[in-house]
């Protein structure tokens, strides 16, 4: 069950290539949210019930609600335009991103070690390099920080790989999720929308060389 | 003694922030200063003891401690003076030494944690304080350093717990259940060869926002630009020690094992792409701060080549990195007169600086000295081992190409140093510019002397704690 929920999970990623609102990016972030909060669920099942309902609270509150909604509430406040403005072709970005988790496949299969589970394995590496890619191709502030988001739930999903044992990992995960929130999006974007009126990554271009 | 150093830190930190009299916020820094000289002085006498479960402060960690203490005593008073001569509101003051406080203190844990995951925290403190400090002024170009530094440090810190996540990976075949440095360094040779490689290359990718390489070196350029001179001092310090002291650490487990050689290679390969970037940025740049951070870019490649090349290059690159927290810092504190006179951080603005402030030109002179490693400076020592080590490696090549980069950077450095000190200035008001006192000099030339003193004639207790450090990887 939690493979399927897993590769759902990795198709949300060809889905976030091609889409061209910024509102269908947050949509596929919710969406992410409560596959994680399913996976977790489902795959944590040796950790003590307070710890896992923490991890839970964590994952549908933050993950799912919280910082989606926030950035909507921010895309509305700040008028910023609906287009994601890609640098590349959306038919290029979708033959990148399968090309991504077909790599992230071939190099599974390398490996012997029979403690992984490799689904979370490919999944989680495809969703971190799918939102490094995300960064380098998309010209707005705010599909950077969603291309973030994408990366820390790869990460949060490859956490799932060794939570059983060290609880204290998942929860490390969670700490990280919490400071990127805070500094990122509580504090900091706040502060981008009062100076900038089009938080556009092309007016950030001064600092250089 | 940490977690006492913690509270009060933190009690520190908040009655600063809340506080708004002048007479309090001073009382408070210098009882912070008293106490940061105690902490400092306390681990040196109780070295290799376990704190709390979580801190050890090993030869390596006291070392760096020790040169945190004297770099920070100058910061704190060259931020009085910045906080003086720019008119500050009393919140913007408050809380700028409630971070620049709160920066020190997480650089100190992270340096005596001997926890990965420890240290992994608090270097997300660090992020959390250096971003409040470089978005001081609260302008649009600080607004920009600041986001390019917040955005490439998270994504450091989610390279470094990803790499966290690969070592526990590894740790299952040997059966170890913490992330001590003690039990991974005691059980390396059983970890899976595998998730290692793994985890060090994202654990070293992450370290390297931090610490100044290829390839995320970038976030701490604009951060040392746009932070106020004092806490880019500390940025450029202090701050990249903690990259180092990571890096080590990391470094210190995989030497231990059979991918050792392959691990080496990646330090070198970063570390050679690291000093291109700086000579490329050098020879051409003509903003003096960025300068000199990328002169720090520099220096850290020196560091990492040392420390990859093996034999006496480790001790060469501890004894750098050291000297090295003197020598910048009283560069960066320089600037801060230098932009008072000027007000303007291009080069095309200056010059004739010796006929406004002739304490602060010599600093300069004597700084670039020490900064490109000439003779008598002491950064020349621990360069010049550096390249032994590298010929004793048998790499000749790379020794070739380092050598003939580093004369590109003499060259960049010199020319807009010469131009700022000797050229005629044009265009400068001279009914505006400000008498610069002597005085504010005093710490640049202790802090240069300090790195000739610590090169020629080391005390015996610096020497030991080096090769007390060296042992973790030999």
């Amino acid at each position: 069950m939690s493979d399927i929920l897993l590769i759902i999970f990795a198709i949300s990623l060809l889905f976030m290539s091609i889409a061209n609102r910024i509102f269908t990016y947050l949509n596929i972030l919710i969406f992410q949210g409560f596959i994680l909060f399913g996976v977790m669920l489902l795959t944590l099942t040796e950790i003590n019930t307070v710890n896992l309902a923490l991890i839970l609270l964590e994952t549908i509150v933050f993950k799912a609600i919280a910082v989606p909604l926030f950035l909507k509430n921010i895309v509305k406040r700040n008028k910023i335009t609906r287009e994601a403005e890609p640098f590349l072709p959306n038919f290029v970005s979708l033959i990148i991103v399968t090309l991504i988790i077909v790599v992230t496949i071939m190099l599974s299969s390398q490996i012997k070690d029979p403690n992984l589970d490799k689904t979370i394995f490919v999944v989680s590496l495809s969703n971190l390099f799918t939102g490094l890619y995300l960064i380098v191709s998309r010209k707005k502030i705010i599909t950077h920080v969603i291309a973030y988001l994408v990366i820390e739930n790869g990460v949060f999903i490859l956490s799932l790989a060794v939570g059983n044992e060290m609880p204290m990992l998942v929860n490390l995960g969670i700490m990280l999720d919490i400071f990127a929130s805070v500094l990122i999006l509580g504090i900091f974007f706040n502060k981008i929308g009062d100076v900038l009126q089009d938080p556009d990554v092309t007016q950030l271009k001064n600092l250089k060389d | 003694m940490a977690i006492l150093f913690l509270i009060a830190t933190l009690l520190i930190c908040v009655s600063l922030y809340f506080n708004k009299n002048t007479f309090v916020h001073y009382s408070l820094v210098v009882l912070y200063a008293v106490g940061l000289i105690f902490f400092g002085v306390y681990e040196y006498y109780h070295i290799n003891e376990i704190e709390f479960q979580f801190f050890k402060p090993d030869a390596l960690a006291v070392l760096m401690l020790l040169a945190l203490v004297i770099v920070s005593l100058p910061a704190f008073y060259h931020a009085y003076r910045y906080m003086v001569t720019h008119d500050e509101t009393q919140r913007s003051r408050g809380l700028f030494f409630a971070t620049l406080i709160a920066l020190i203190a997480a650089i100190c844990m992270a340096y005596i944690s001997n926890n990965l995951a420890v240290m992994w925290i608090f270097l997300e403190l660090t992020t959390l304080s250096a971003s409040a400090l470089i978005y001081h002024h609260r302008n649009i170009r600080a607004l920009e350093g600041v986001w390019k530094y917040v955005f490439i440090c998270a994504i450091s810190i989610t390279f470094i717990y990803t790499g966290i996540l690969f070592l526990s990976l590894a740790m299952k075949k040997a059966e170890i259940d913490t992330f001590t440095f003690d039990a991974l360094m005691a059980h390396a040779s059983e970890l899976d060869p595998f998730w290692l490689k793994l985890a060090f290359l994202f654990i070293f990718t992450g370290f390297t926002a931090k610490m100044g390489l290829v390839p995320m070196y970038t976030a701490g350029i604009d951060a040392k630009d746009k932070a106020p001179a004092p806490a880019g001092a500390l940025l450029s310090s202090i701050l990249m020690n903690m990259g180092f002291v990571g890096i080590y650490r990391v470094y210190a487990i995989v030497s231990k094992t059979e991918i050792q050689p392959w691990a080496s290679t990646i330090l070198i390969i970063s570390a050679i792409l690291s000093i291109f970037v700086a000579t490329v940025y050098m020879t051409r740049i003509k903003n003096i701060k960025r300068m000199f951070a990328y002169s720090s870019i520099e220096h850290m490649g020196i560091v990492i080549l040392g420390l990859a090349v093996g034999g006496i290059g480790i001790y060469a690159a501890i004894l750098h990195i050291f000297l090295h927290t003197f020598v910048k810092p009283s560069l960066f504190f320089q600037f801060n007169q230098v932009y008072r006179v000027y007000q303007s951080k291009s080069i095309y603005d200056m010059g004739h600086y010796f006929k406004y402030n002739k304490a602060g030109a010599v600093v300069l002179l004597l700084g670039f000295i020490s900064a490109t490693a000439m003779p008598p400076s002491g950064l020349f020592i621990s360069e010049f081992l550096v390249f032994q080590s590298l010929f004793e490696a048998h790499r000749f090549i790379i020794l070739a190409v380092v050598l003939i980069l580093l004369t590109m950077i003499i060259w960049g450095f010199g020319s807009n140093i010469f131009k700022l000190l000797f050229t005629p200035s044009t265009g400068i008001d001279e009914k505006q510019v400000p008498r610069i006192s002597s005085w504010d000099s005093v710490s640049q030339y202790a802090l240069l002397a300090l790195a000739v003193y610590f090169a020629y004639n080391p005390p015996s207790g610096v020497v030991e704690l080096i090769q007390e450090a060296v042992k973790l990887i030999q």
